[in-house]
């Protein structure tokens, strides 16, 4: 029991420990793709190639004069980008990172916690998320705050809906709500993405809904409301939401790679590699890899197209995205009762 | 009326299914922006590396001496006079015996001073300049840090009598400027007297 309390508590500071790593290069990765797609260097002063440039920005951060405006509510305004922080960093625990390790006789799980209800988990904490820009933006009582906060919550809700939808395709397929077992059922080419290409291009939609990233970073939209929810932000707390929004987008980013492409799964490994404790060190390395390949895929879309309107965003989620999703589910469905259906016509 | 063969008439219609669905115009971007990633970056990385200049850049000016080390500004007023910014003045004295070797005519710029805030580096001065002692030669202008340094004097503006100190202007300084400057009714003098 001991050893186990010992092994989580490690296993959840290194989880935690590599969220905030990438989050940070994260920054540094953005700033540099941002720089290659418009045919320019981007950071290359602090250390080589600009290596340090997130430990610059990060020491920028602490030093900035922290301001409080008068008419704030203080203790909200505080909260605000704790919580955001917070929600964004507890999504991390029911990741499968990679197959279970065995030394010895004990077996000892890449996964925080295997929940059986791991997406319903996932999507109360990412839904929670809302309330740290709501709350920032309603603490800080200026209008642009305000706005920009009243179109995060807007967007979060409307996309939510058909997020779950295609989610709940997902899961009549793999019959499963745990992310453990989601990722194990996807050996070899079973991938999900497969079986399930809209609803996983429903997904990948509403996840760049969800981080708010462009093309639908309306929340902090600069040409119309300065900095949106967080205008009244400085110093570390501004940070704090700039840097939940990265690690937002790595945990998305590890969502879709396990929901829809395999996880820590990849083709025809098994032929080469037959140790486990390899394939499990390999596992991870691949999950990572699809991982960073979607934090890119993130940043290429942010480079290339513009931002929605307001009124297109809500167009598209509502009037294109939910029915699409709800002809998915259906769908699905009838393609899961396709035995049952063909037994009863044949019946007739 | 049609002036050129290149106008399209722009029609507002309807968009097709295909485009309302914005993913193929999205990949498409996507690939543009794609194939950039592999293109050469435009940055030039300044300190390190230098744009390569033209032979007749215009940058700091300087105020030449002539072979014997004396200085050719007579202190006319040509310059300040041609200067659209506004930014050239002098203060011209006469020349005492004995520095004849310091000025090369009786009458020389005590002061001369150009504002770096005002000038906009046209080369007008030079163009204007009877006595060829004003150029603007490639050398860059230092970035600045206050402003009470902003106004050059005589001692940033006259090169060193040493060999080594002259500045090259033979770039500038080409036989055809020469000539140039000897048509008393060409383009620049008439201006003057027009603006006086």
């Amino acid at each position: 029991m001991q050893d186990f309390i010992i092994y989580k508590g490690l296993l959840a500071i290194i989880i935690f420990a590599i969220t905030l790593v990438v989050a940070m290069y994260s920054t540094y990765a953005e700033r540099k793709v941002a720089a290659f797609l418009q045919d320019r260097v981007g950071p290359d002063r602090a250390g080589p190639f600009g290596i340090l440039q997130p430990l610059a920005d990060g020491v920028k951060m602490f030093m900035k004069e922290e301001l409080i405006p008068s008419v704030s509510n203080k203790t909200l305004f505080i909260i605000g980008p704790g919580i955001s922080m917070l929600t964004a960093c507890m999504t991390g625990t029911v990741i499968p990172w990679g197959p279970a390790l065995t030394i010895g006789d004990k077996i000892y799980s890449l996964q925080l916690t295997n929940l059986n209800i791991g997406i319903l988990y996932l999507f109360g904490v990412i839904s929670l998320g809302v309330y740290g820009i709501m709350i920032g933006g309603w603490a800080s009582n200026n209008k642009f705050s305000l706005l920009g906060a009243i179109r995060a919550s807007s967007q979060m809700i409307s996309y939510e809906v058909a997020m779950g939808l295609s989610i709940i395709a997902l899961v009549m397929t793999t019959g499963t709500l745990s992310l453990g077992e989601i990722a194990a059922q996807q050996t070899g080419w079973h991938w999900n993405i497969l079986v399930q290409p809209l609803g996983c291009l429903i997904f990948i939609i509403c996840a760049f809904a969800e981080t708010n990233r462009a093309p639908f970073d309306l929340p902090e939209c600069e040409t119309e409301l300065v900095g949106g929810y967080h205008t009244e932000y400085s110093s570390m707390k501004l940070g704090f939401f700039l840097f939940a929004e990265y690690i937002n987008m790595f945990i998305s980013s590890a969502v879709i790679s396990t929901f829809y492409f395999g996880g820590y799964n990849m083709p025809f490994i098994g032929r080469f590699v037959h140790d486990p404790n390899a394939l499990a060190i390999l596992g991870v390395v691949f999950m990572f890899a699809k991982v960073f390949f979607f934090i890119f895929f993130f940043m290429w879309v942010r480079w290339t197209i513009p931002r929605f309107r307001y009124d297109q965003l809500m167009n598209l989620g509502w009037k294109i995205l939910i029915p699409i999703s709800i002809l998915n589910l259906v769908l699905t469905g009838v393609f899961g009762m396709r035995h049952e259906i063909m037994n009863y016509f044949s019946s007739l | 009326m049609q002036l050129t063969n290149r106008s399209k008439v722009v029609v507002k219609k309807e968009m097709t299914f295909v485009e309302r669905l914005y993913l193929p115009a999205i990949f498409s971007g996507m690939i543009i922006t794609f194939k950039h990633l592999f293109k050469k970056s435009a940055t030039i990385k300044y300190p390190e590396q230098t744009r390569e200049f033209s032979k007749i850049y215009r940058g700091q000016h300087v105020l030449k001496r002539d072979e014997a080390g004396a200085e050719r500004c007579t202190a006319c007023g040509l310059c300040a006079v041609a200067c659209p910014a506004e930014a050239i003045t002098m203060t011209a004295a006469e020349r005492k015996p004995g520095e004849e070797g310091l000025y090369r005519e009786e009458k020389y710029a005590a002061k001369y001073e150009i504002n770096m805030l005002r000038c906009i580096f046209c080369g007008d001065c030079e163009e204007a300049c009877p006595k060829e002692a004003i150029f603007l030669t490639d050398r860059k202008v230092d970035s600045f840090y206050q402003r009470g340094n902003l106004i050059f004097g005589k001692d940033i503006l006259v090169e060193g009598v040493a060999a080594e100190e002259r500045i090259d202007v033979s770039s500038r300084q080409t036989p055809e400027v020469a000539e140039f400057k000897k048509q008393k009714n060409a383009q620049h003098n008439i201006l003057f007297t027009k603006r006086k």
